[in-house]
């Protein structure tokens, strides 16, 4: 009886969005009284920092600061329409439609502030600190407070703009049924270690190294904390979570959480991860988006350590010490796939 | 249905309200006083969600019959902050990005608070041990540990 180390790889190239239908998203931009920016959306956060990133993305193309720009995702029958917050759409698809929409506010506010200092709108820049100034004459500046005042009490003009991002949808060749179903790949590659007990069939992941490609990191910290916990998802499909174990038999499945197994904080696995940024053309400001992926490589690299362990072939989902151990013993034992 | 006055500390101030036969703490405080930060999660003692301080001990709320807590302190995430300065373990979870859809949020602070209270230096495993009956399905719980040993003044030991 013996505990096997084993390593397992695995690698992604994940599509962004889903193109077939256009996979649309829609975003408001409108300026308040007082110069703060608001954006409309129907896509919701789930905590994985889509109104950080769309706040900053909004932000940047204003040419304001951070927080004047506010996010409401409040209500999808009342907001511009949203296809939704799946498929790792949300930054590429949503961020989008809120340049387009922050672009055209920004035409606005720019040719309210050029009535205002009496210039044209093309010779005026902003300076991200809530200034709008001529170019080459920075003692000629308004501040987008006053400018908001000045639009919506003076002049009567909104400063606002519409965005939408809309993938043209694809076609199949019908000759060689070719076609483009998707415009934006992230990529990522992990290596998993970890040990099996030929004796109880118990998989303990040790660490995890993992490389990932998703573009820019328009918010690096949310980034890592996308992958930090999707990692951690991954290896719970892997090797704890099931709602029918013994498929389509329904019996022994858990009914609450005392019996739906999930790893704990003591299974924490120590997880190295290395961002690698190339922007995409088609992005904003090059970011993809790394949402389900950070889940999906871990369960390959599982499966593929625990054999390179112990010669276990486990092709079913999750990896169960009952599995390993009928693996096992149909094999008359322990078969560890090269030596580490 | 009897209805029977109970009154306690509620993050330090008197509280004076009737309670249902047989309803629980939780339901007391998200419907009898309106104090939401304690989450309702499976309503059975597995998730951790629901967890308040009762004297000081880490109590899940949604096990907890309302009228034991008469004449108790009890304390829930909205006692946390100090007006606008928010708590060290607030601050920590902040930095450490250690909530993202938050649901679980209020309840791992509260025990964090209870092992703080008790054990300002705890080890990584004690701080593990105190979160073992919280359950977190977005962040993998390594944040979420680093923010509390943040919050103890300790060094974080960061993945990546």
């Amino acid at each position: 009886m013996a505990i096997h180390k084993g390593r397992g790889f695995a690698c992604i190239n994940y599509p962004i969005g889903m193109n077939l239908g256009g996979d649309p998203s829609q975003a408001l931009v409108h300026s308040t009284p007082d110069g703060k920016f608001m954006v409309s959306l129907s896509s919701i956060d789930l905590g994985q920092g889509m109104k950080s990133v769309t706040r900053q993305i909004a932000a940047e193309t204003l040419g304001v600061p951070v927080s004047d720009v506010y996010v409401d995702t409040a209500d999808s029958d009342t907001g511009p329409h949203c296809m939704g917050s799946f498929a790792s759409r949300g930054t590429h698809r949503v961020g989008n439609a809120v340049i387009r929409a922050a672009t055209e506010a920004r035409k606005a506010l720019l040719e309210a502030a050029a009535e205002e200092l009496e210039v044209n709108a093309s010779d005026l820049e902003t300076d991200g600190q809530g200034n709008i100034q001529v170019k080459g004459a920075p003692g000629r500046t308004i501040t987008v407070a006053d400018t908001a005042i000045a639009a919506q009490f003076k002049q009567g003009r909104t400063l606002s703009g519409r965005g939408i991002f809309l993938i043209p949808p694809s076609d199949v060749d019908p000759d060689t049924g070719e076609m483009t179903p998707v415009s934006c790949f992230a990529h990522a590659a992990l290596v998993v270690d970890l040990e099996v007990d030929d004796e109880t069939g118990e998989v303990s992941v040790t660490e995890i190294n993992s490389a990932y490609e998703v573009g820019r990191a328009l918010n690096p910290r949310l980034v890592e904390q996308q992958l930090i916990g999707g990692a951690w998802m991954g290896v719970s499909h892997a090797l704890y979570e099931t709602t029918e174990p013994y498929y389509p038999d329904r019996s022994h499945g858990p009914e609450d959480f005392n019996s739906y197994l999930m790893p704990g904080p003591g299974e924490v696995v120590n997880h190295n991860i290395a961002v690698l940024e190339r922007p995409a053309e088609d992005a904003p400001f090059g970011g993809k988006g790394p949402g389900e992926m950070c889940a999906n490589p871990v369960l390959p690299a599982v499966a593929n350590a625990v054999y390179n362990a112990v010669g276990v072939r486990c092709d079913t989902l999750p990896i169960t010490p009952e599995k390993v151990l009928r693996g096992i013993l149909a094999n008359g034992g322990a078969r560890p796939q090269g030596s580490r | 249905m009897t209805k029977r006055p109970v009154q306690f500390q509620l993050n330090g101030s008197p509280v004076a309200v009737f309670t249902d036969e047989g309803q629980n703490l939780l339901d007391l405080l998200r419907r009898g006083v309106g104090d939401l930060s304690p989450k309702f999660g499976c309503g059975q003692g597995t998730c951790g969600s629901c967890t308040v301080l009762v004297d000081g001990e880490p109590r899940l709320s949604c096990l907890t019959l309302a009228e034991t807590v008469e004449g108790q302190s009890v304390e829930t995430t909205n006692g946390l902050a100090n007006g606008p300065d928010l708590h060290a373990l607030q601050e920590a979870f902040m930095e450490n990005f250690a909530a993202q859809c938050g649901y679980c949020t209020p309840g791992m602070l509260m025990a964090a608070k209870a092992l703080l209270d008790r054990t300002p230096r705890p080890s990584r495993e004690q701080v593990i041990e105190a979160i073992s009956g919280n359950i977190c399905r977005c962040t993998g719980y390594e944040p979420i540990i680093d923010a509390i040993m943040a919050a103890s003044g300790q060094p974080v030991r960061r993945a990546g």
